[in-house]
């Protein structure tokens, strides 16, 4: 039989494993971004306040995200804290530390635009009801910030768990790395597996992202109408 | 003729405001103002942009620090610093010029909001109540819609309603038909009307001189920042007493061509 090399995939527990690393980078990512979020938006709520000295801090804090590249970030944390603190930190837990670092600037961002961008108004009419600032901020201004912020939010969450795939370079075998094994172990045997392999991990980050951004367009014409 | 003196007094005086100084950075915008409002008034604030008209409704709400002066409601001194000020402004119902419902919750569930959260009142009770009040501006058939689905005279409406369900005190209107077309304008002045018949205490800013005439007690006029002249709207309209006042009401006549 010709060797097309889609029968790697097949092989042993090929597959199974590409699953198993597509799980961790799931669980990565999945909790990257929840605590992103979460952090993102206090970030975001400081970031609107008038004073200075926290304006200057944030704005530090954030710059500096934006310009380290991820990978540099990664670095730093997995091999940077070993050398000068001797923390040692095992790859995953590195990651989820840069990621969430990485996330929270960017969620932050997003939350201060998205803030500043609902009319003077809306505060004062929730605060004009008697409503405590806390009320007024959940149920008036964070419902209405949301709803502003999804779009970018998602865009985000999408790129976080793509970027993922740079985690392999500190050490932790998630479904790109398990790719690259599967392929070096079949090299001889059946050379064009690698078109096969990297189908399948294409097929996988693609079954991830998709309903996210599926959900974030039903959300958008729900809360049009 | 004590009968008739008794219809004289004034209730009780319900706000009181004691030489308030308001400034924008370096300009002053109300200069010493005093001024009571009692129960059951209905005080009209007039005056040409930028005369501080708004910003004294403003300040009655605590929207607007101020640098001088006091504003007492029912006994209690309004100060934005004290925790208790959100239970004050419970007190005092506010309709802004922009339309400013929430967008993102129905007509029922804008009004219904303020006594839920704020007052902690049981829903079942809060529902009928602004069900009810729905429907003496009309608008029952509205309850489940969007504000974006609805004109700006219905926004208006929906406003006042959701200020009224709180039970306030006192309403304060800023120019809430400036922003509205010519016909929709009346239906929210309308709704006011009735209001001040049914014995609200209001403040109302306004540029609309024929409703001023019909629904003030009692005019303030305002300029650069002071009471200029205080007087029934009688009085005020036909034989006002300042040159200022004269001038300003000047502006909305028209002398055939």
């Amino acid at each position: 039989m010709q060797d097309m090399g889609i029968e790697v995939l097949f092989q042993g527990r090929n597959f199974v494993r590409l699953l198993e690393g597509l799980w961790v980078t799931v669980r990565i990512s999945v909790f990257s971004v929840i605590v992103s979020i979460l952090l993102g938006i206090i970030l975001g709520m400081i970031m609107t306040m008038k004073n200075p000295l926290l304006r200057i801090i944030t704005r530090c804090y954030l710059e500096f995200v934006r310009i380290m590249p991820q990978l540099v970030l990664l670095f730093l944390v997995y091999f940077g804290l070993t050398k000068m603190f001797r923390i040692n930190l095992s790859g995953e837990i590195s990651a989820i530390i840069v990621f969430v670092i990485w996330g929270t600037a960017e969620m932050g961002d997003l939350v201060r635009g998205a803030l500043t961008s609902i009319p003077v108004h809306q505060y004062e009419s929730g605060k004009a009801l008697g409503l405590t600032t806390v009320q007024n901020y959940c149920y008036v201004i964070i419902p209405q910030t949301i709803r502003r912020l999804l779009p970018q939010a998602i865009n985000l969450v999408t790129r976080m768990i793509k970027t993922t795939s740079l985690i392999v370079l500190i050490g932790v075998v998630e479904v790109v790395k398990v790719g690259q094994q599967i392929i070096e172990a079949s090299r001889l045997t059946s050379p064009s597996a690698a078109v096969w392999v990297y189908g399948v991990i294409f097929f996988l980050y693609f079954i991830v992202c998709y309903p996210i951004s599926i959900l974030s367009k039903r959300l958008e014409v729900k809360w049009r109408n | 003729m004590e009968e008739l003196s008794e219809m004289k007094t004034p209730g009780e005086t319900l706000v009181e405001i004691k030489n308030l100084n308001k400034k924008f950075d370096d300009t002053s915008v109300l200069k010493d103002i005093s001024l009571d409002i009692h129960q059951g008034e209905v005080v009209v604030l007039l005056g040409p942009s930028g005369c501080g008209k708004s910003t004294l409704l403003r300040c009655i709400n605590g929207l607007e620090k101020i640098q001088g002066g006091e504003i007492i409601l029912e006994g209690e001194k309004l100060n934005e610093q004290t925790k208790r000020m959100h239970l004050i402004r419970q007190k005092i119902g506010m309709v802004f010029q922009s339309y400013d419902l929430f967008p993102h919750m129905t007509v029922l569930e804008n009004i219904i909001l303020g006594p839920r959260k704020a007052e902690k009142r049981a829903k079942k009770e809060v529902v009928k109540e602004a069900e009810e009040l729905l429907q003496r501006v009309g608008l029952l058939d509205k309850k489940n819609a969007y504000p974006r689905q609805l004109s700006g005279g219905q926004k208006q409406r929906v406003a006042i309603v959701r200020a009224l369900c709180m039970h306030p005190k006192i309403m304060l209107f800023d120019e809430v038909t400036a922003a509205l077309d010519p016909e929709m304008v009346r239906e929210v002045l309308d709704v006011m009307l009735k209001l001040a018949k049914d014995g609200m205490t209001m403040v109302i800013v306004t540029h609309e001189m024929q409703f001023a005439k019909a629904v003030a007690d009692r005019i303030i006029f305002l300029d650069n920042g002071i009471i200029v002249e205080e007087s029934d709207p009688q009085t005020f309209f036909t034989n006002p007493s300042t040159d200022r006042a004269k001038q300003f009401l000047n502006l909305f006549e028209f002398d055939a061509i």
